[in-house]
């Protein structure tokens, strides 16, 4: 192990070490814990510019129903999830589908459409937006919860595919082989044998892709325009303008908009980071 | 014999399911690869060639498109807001990647095995998994001059807070310190896996020819890091290029565009109340593309020689 393992060294290290681990994750934190602190602020402290000081009420419930009453903020987060789940559902068929074929099965174009999904998956999305915004106009489904999920599927897939690719690589070939000697259909062993082999896959990158489609502010930005469709990312952008300098409410919605991927990684922690560091460990 | 079989099967009724079986190791994969290959090249590979096409016309989105030739690229060669943005994604590009040993060193930090440390781990991953729009808020707030954490630390020390956001000359550096919170834990914590899989035994080997601290570090840890390493630095010069939510949260390219980047020079000229320029912001959305290409190349380039040798 490296460094040094601390039980092995002194007692005064060890006592350092055991102290500065919470001071450093209190400054690295500090952000996180300024929103959350405010966000149970009174309007009284933030007009008073008691910003850093001790809260002198504690409005945790009046601020965040504030939030709901005062602005579209459930119907915002009610977009994020209507945009997230299925976008989520639908991006994982695709690249199941997809990763199974470029794993499986010898063709010549192979290796070229595999790394076309890489590639795609690296584009800057400006380059993008102009066409993507025109198509979705054209076919009705700008400023609509579907064409934020028809985009995002569609880009997703480039990653999802090339984790699923080499997911599926790794396994055992013989099993497909045998099965397939046995007589079993393609779309068969697919169904049957595969997909359940794959399911730490399915896992790791929903989280994944949870956090990346709730967080995306800008095709939220792009495709939406009215606040019936818009996600919550769009949706504090706009609240920012309205709530000038009521930093009790723009908090409490921040920490709204940043609970669910949070709470997200912290339930599926093991499956977050084995979909973050693909390809780091190995290669 | 497998001639007259065939001609056998093209006689039978069941010949269209005869043809499906014998070619099926050909046809399925197609089949696997439809649905998903409809998707991408709709949504990602058409607009890509699109925009090139686009980036020749002038274009206001609703009325008709107008060739005009190079004429909007000989504009952007001459037009300073684009310098502007140009020269600040090359300052994002080189403090961005601060991340990398900045992720490594948290990373060294926290590779200890004291009681709690799983949660330290997964506290200090927290800024990657929360949107940038809420980082974005958040920086602007500890920069505000009145109220700010920034201005709290300036009056202590009796000086005068400097508006950061609001003077040219610090509005970038302080949007890429607001992007780099977030880029330090992503860095971290690939490299905090990459530290879980560095070999016990080369450690003690080099502990035995007398490698200590930065020494071992140097030649022994980080030959073994270098596949987080390389991710670190993709995902982190990917990042630097993408650069958009922040600056469109903090100050919209401002003041005077001078905290633009190509990214969000792009989106203002072709979507905002400046007007709607499609074609000229396709045509810096290329500028921007072909810069990404030379990244995307070589980690293509990359991947095909791991392929050759890993199959």
């Amino acid at each position: 192990m490296f460094p040094h393992p601390i039980e092995k060294s002194s007692t005064a290290t060890q006592i350092t070490y055991k102290v500065l681990l919470p001071v450093a994750l209190f400054v690295w934190l500090l952000p996180l814990i300024a929103v959350m602190v405010t966000s149970i602020r009174s309007a009284g402290d933030i007009n008073a510019g008691n910003f850093w000081g001790w809260p002198r009420e504690f409005n945790l419930i009046e601020n965040y129903t504030a939030v709901f009453n005062n602005s579209p903020m459930g119907t915002f987060i009610l977009n994020s999830v209507k945009v997230t789940i299925p976008t989520i559902i639908l991006t994982l068929a695709l690249s199941c589908m997809a990763g199974y074929a470029l794993a499986i099965y010898r063709f010549r174009l192979n290796m070229t459409l595999f790394f076309i999904f890489i590639a795609g998956n690296f584009v800057p999305f400006q380059i993008l937006m102009v066409p993507v915004r025109e198509l979705s106009v054209n076919t009705g489904l700008y400023d609509t919860v579907t064409g934020l999920v028809l985009f995002h599927a569609a880009f997703q897939a480039g990653f999802c595919t090339l984790f699923m690719r080499n997911f599926i690589r790794a396994l055992p070939f013989e099993l497909i082989e045998s099965a397939r000697i046995e007589g079993v259909g393609e779309f068969r062993i697919f169904w049957n044998l595969v997909l359940p082999l794959v399911r730490p896959a399915i896992a790791a990158l929903a989280v994944l892709e949870f956090t990346f489609i709730w967080n995306d502010y800008f095709w939220a930005t792009v495709l939406v325009n009215g606040q019936h469709a818009m996600p919550i990312t769009a949706g504090l952008k706009s609240l920012n303008g309205q709530w000038i300098a009521q930093w009790q409410l723009i908090s409490a919605g921040s920490i709204m908009a940043a609970l669910p991927p949070v709470a997200m990684f912290f339930l599926m922690q093991k499956h977050f980071i084995a979909g973050l560091t693909l390809g780091s460990t190995k290669g | 014999m497998q001639n007259t079989n065939s001609q056998i099967a093209s006689l039978s009724p069941l010949h269209h399911q005869n043809f499906l079986r014998r070619n099926r190791l050909k046809i399925a994969p197609w089949l696997f690869l439809a649905p998903a290959m409809v998707m991408f090249t709709i949504y990602v590979i058409a607009p890509i060639f699109q925009s090139i096409w686009i980036s020749f016309f002038e274009w206001d989105g609703l009325g008709a498109k107008t060739w005009v030739g190079n004429q909007n690229y000989v504009e952007l060669m001459d037009d300073d807001r684009f310098y502007t943005s140009l020269y600040n994604n090359v300052i994002w590009l080189v403090l961005y990647m601060l991340a990398v040993p900045a992720g490594l060193f948290i990373a060294l930090f926290l590779n200890q095995n004291v009681w709690g440390i799983r949660l330290y781990k997964s506290l200090f991953f927290f800024p990657f998994v929360i949107s940038q729009v809420v980082v974005g808020l958040v920086f602007s707030w500890f920069y505000d001059p009145s109220n700010g954490i920034i201005a709290l630390i300036f009056n202590i020390w009796g000086g005068n807070p400097p508006a950061i956001l609001a003077d040219e000359r610090y509005v970038t550096y302080g949007i890429i310190a607001a992007g780099l919170w977030p880029q330090i834990a992503y860095c971290m914590i690939l490299y905090l896996t990459g530290l879980n899989n560095v070999s016990p035994d080369q450690i003690e080997a080099g502990r035995l020819d007398g490698a200590r601290g930065l020494k071992m570090l140097w030649y022994v840890i980080l030959p073994q890091l270098r596949p987080a390493t390389f991710i670190a630095i993709v995902v982190t010069v990917i990042g630097a290029l993408r650069s958009f939510d922040l600056i469109s949260i903090m100050t919209q390219g401002g003041p005077y565009g001078s905290s633009n980047v190509l990214a969000y020079y792009m989106f203002e000229t072709a979507l905002s109340e400046y007007g709607y320029r499609m074609g000229y912001g396709a045509s810096i959305a290329v500028v921007l593309f072909l810069i990404m290409m030379v990244y995307i190349c070589f980690f293509l380039w990359r991947m095909y020689v791991q392929e050759k040798e890993g199959h």
